[in-house]
């Protein structure tokens, strides 16, 4: 939506930034279905960013490229399963297409938890071990962020023969064509944003019942709120980390598979930075290290982009997402929900 | 054997040496007290023998095996349970999530056997059962006391660790929580606590030691020691 064409746009800005507010009353309920499908995927990526943040206070920067293996694990599924890059979707029909997206996710989900359990054992235990100052724990994120995006630009096509990773983005296989399903007003939803908000939800709600309800979800919140006392129960503190970074990394891998339905551009080495970033925003606006927090963060990011974009243009969409970050944390610095893992229940 | 011995155990915190060489006993059911002033090594004694607190020097057996260099959440697994010093309540948690939380390492067999342990910790601490969806953090001093040491029994403690249990309470909760300690004690469970109030916990225990800057000083029955002028002076402001 350029400025120009944007018909009643008000020029607040020499065609640089415009203001709507016909776009958004016009549009707004698709907006909204359009925001609510990326935020239910920021929501399941942010949830990784909380639960580490909650039981190690750390910031795993290198999430956003667990998210990104989880593309290349769900890509490479398909391709095991005789799938190829096409220019039309294929058509198998609405049952196998469902069991053929589940095993993809499957995929995706056991890439990205392997990845982040394997990046906890390789790049953080290590440091805990020696008691390293938080700060080293931080720049070793970052660093092992970098680690994993090289190694998908460079060593995974060899390893591979090129089929998979390099300097190129791979080509999208594409199993569903989208079509509208349910229409309302000027507003149609497409069966792909269904699949999208159902899976995102059930998976979000499996989540904060895990959390929430059983004993190992218990043993996350205990380790969160008071770690010591947690040992003196007999929780074993190693084996907590190694379950919330497992968690945080299924959710991150089937994220994975949901956004290549929405935004079918090809998967690149490269593509889980902004999104990780933005899932990052989504768990701190929603009160980082609680879990409701973040699902929260995400679904409200995710539509007060969209509602931006409209108003202001697209191209200032992700101006919009960090300007209603740093608004939230002038007002609530702990965010919507505030912090703590533990205060998750209302 | 006794259940619990430390032979000669020192801790330090970087150069300090904040136990020196310490030998301690607790027989199978016996109710032991540590007492001494602030900074003699009571806390640290207690966090060494949770295992949360790695030891520098000496050896801790429990009912005949070297547990020093055993991991604290195994230590847990083997029956050695603390209550600790501020009462670790998980404030986030409801007061029944809490107590879900002390038998986190136990196996229930059945949901009976996990009924009849919340049922005996409710019967101690009625309190805790009327109160049992509140919210941790919220609950007063004395409830929360009570909370720390109900969860240390969902456990089914061999040796219950109690560090403090009266601080910073009233004098009537004070009475309510060592009436209940002595109970816990009779009905078979060996306790080692750590006191301040030596006149209530000397009353009260078979033997007790007396630390001072990281040593025992003196050993004794806690009935003898009650009636020993240096003891009085020093720890009841007697003259």
């Amino acid at each position: 939506m350029s400025v120009l064409a944007v018909a009643g746009g008000q020029l607040l800005a020499d065609s640089v930034i415009s203001f709507d507010l016909g776009a958004l009353a016009r549009n707004f309920w698709a907006l909204t279905i359009d925001g609510l499908t990326y935020g239910a995927i920021y929501a399941l990526v942010a949830v990784g960013y909380t639960l580490v943040y909650g039981v190690l206070r750390l910031i795993n920067f290198a999430h956003s490229e667990i998210f990104m293996l989880g593309m290349f694990g769900q890509y490479a599924t398909l391709m095991l399963l005789g799938f190829g890059p096409s220019g039309n979707a294929y058509s198998e029909g609405t049952m196998m297409t469902i069991v053929y997206l589940g095993i993809a996710m499957l995929g995706g989900m056991a890439v990205a938890g392997g990845a982040a359990v394997g990046l906890e054992r390789v790049a953080y235990r290590p440091l805990r071990k020696r008691g390293a100052p938080s700060l080293v724990f931080l720049i070793t994120a970052i660093g092992a962020s970098f680690v994993i995006q090289e190694f998908v630009h460079f060593v995974l096509p060899k390893l591979t023969g090129g089929t998979l990773g390099g300097v190129n983005a791979q080509q999208p296989i594409r199993l569903v064509q989208a079509s509208d399903v349910i229409s309302f007003a000027n507003t149609s939803i497409s069966n792909i944003e269904i699949v999208i908000v159902v899976s995102a939800l059930t998976l979000a709600f499996a989540a904060d019942v895990f959390i929430n309800r059983t004993k190992f979800g218990r043993g996350i919140r205990a380790v969160a709120q008071d770690p010591v006392t947690a040992t003196l129960m007999g929780v074993s503190r190693e084996r907590i980390i190694m379950l919330t970074f497992l968690i945080g990394g299924i959710l991150a891998g089937a994220a994975a598979l949901l956004y290549t339905l929405r935004v079918p551009s090809g998967i690149l080495y490269s593509g889980g930075f902004i999104l990780g970033i933005k899932a990052f925003c989504a768990a701190v606006l929603g009160g980082i290290g609680n879990l409701r927090g973040a699902l929260l963060g995400g679904l409200l990011l995710g539509v007060m982009e969209l509602y931006g974009q409209a108003l202001f243009g697209t191209e200032w969409r992700d101006v919009v997402a960090f300007v209603l970050l740093i608004l939230v944390l002038m007002f609530r610095p702990t965010g919507i929900l505030g912090e703590s893992l533990g205060r998750a229940r209302a | 054997m006794p259940l619990l011995e430390l032979k000669d155990m020192s801790v330090a915190y970087g150069r300090i040496e904040a136990v020196r060489g310490i030998s301690i006993t607790v027989e199978e059911g016996e109710l032991v007290t540590l007492i001494g002033a602030n900074g003699a090594g009571k806390t640290t004694t207690m966090r060494a023998i949770s295992g949360i607190r790695p030891i520098s020097a000496g050896s801790i057996w429990f009912d005949g095996n070297d547990i020093s260099k055993m991991k604290a959440h195994e230590r847990v697994l083997h029956g050695v349970i603390q209550a600790p010093e501020g009462r670790g309540v998980f404030p986030g948690m409801t007061v029944l999530e809490n107590l879900e939380m002390g038998a986190y390492a136990r196996v229930f067999k059945t949901k009976a056997e996990h009924d009849a342990t919340l049922g005996r910790v409710f019967e101690l601490f009625p309190r805790l059962e009327e109160r049992k969806s509140q919210v941790g953090g919220t609950m007063s001093g004395g409830e929360q006391q009570m909370l720390a040491i109900g969860r240390a029994l969902m456990a089914r403690p061999r040796l219950l660790l109690l560090d403090e249990p009266s601080m910073g309470l009233a004098p009537m909760v004070i009475q309510q929580i060592f009436k209940i300690i002595t109970e816990i004690n009779d009905s078979g469970t060996t306790i080692l606590l750590v006191e301040q109030n030596a006149q209530q916990a000397l009353s009260r225990s078979d033997r007790a030691y007396i630390l001072e800057t990281g040593e025992v000083v003196t050993t004794g029955e806690g009935k003898a020691l009650l009636a020993d002028p240096a003891v009085k002076q020093a720890y009841l402001g007697v003259a």
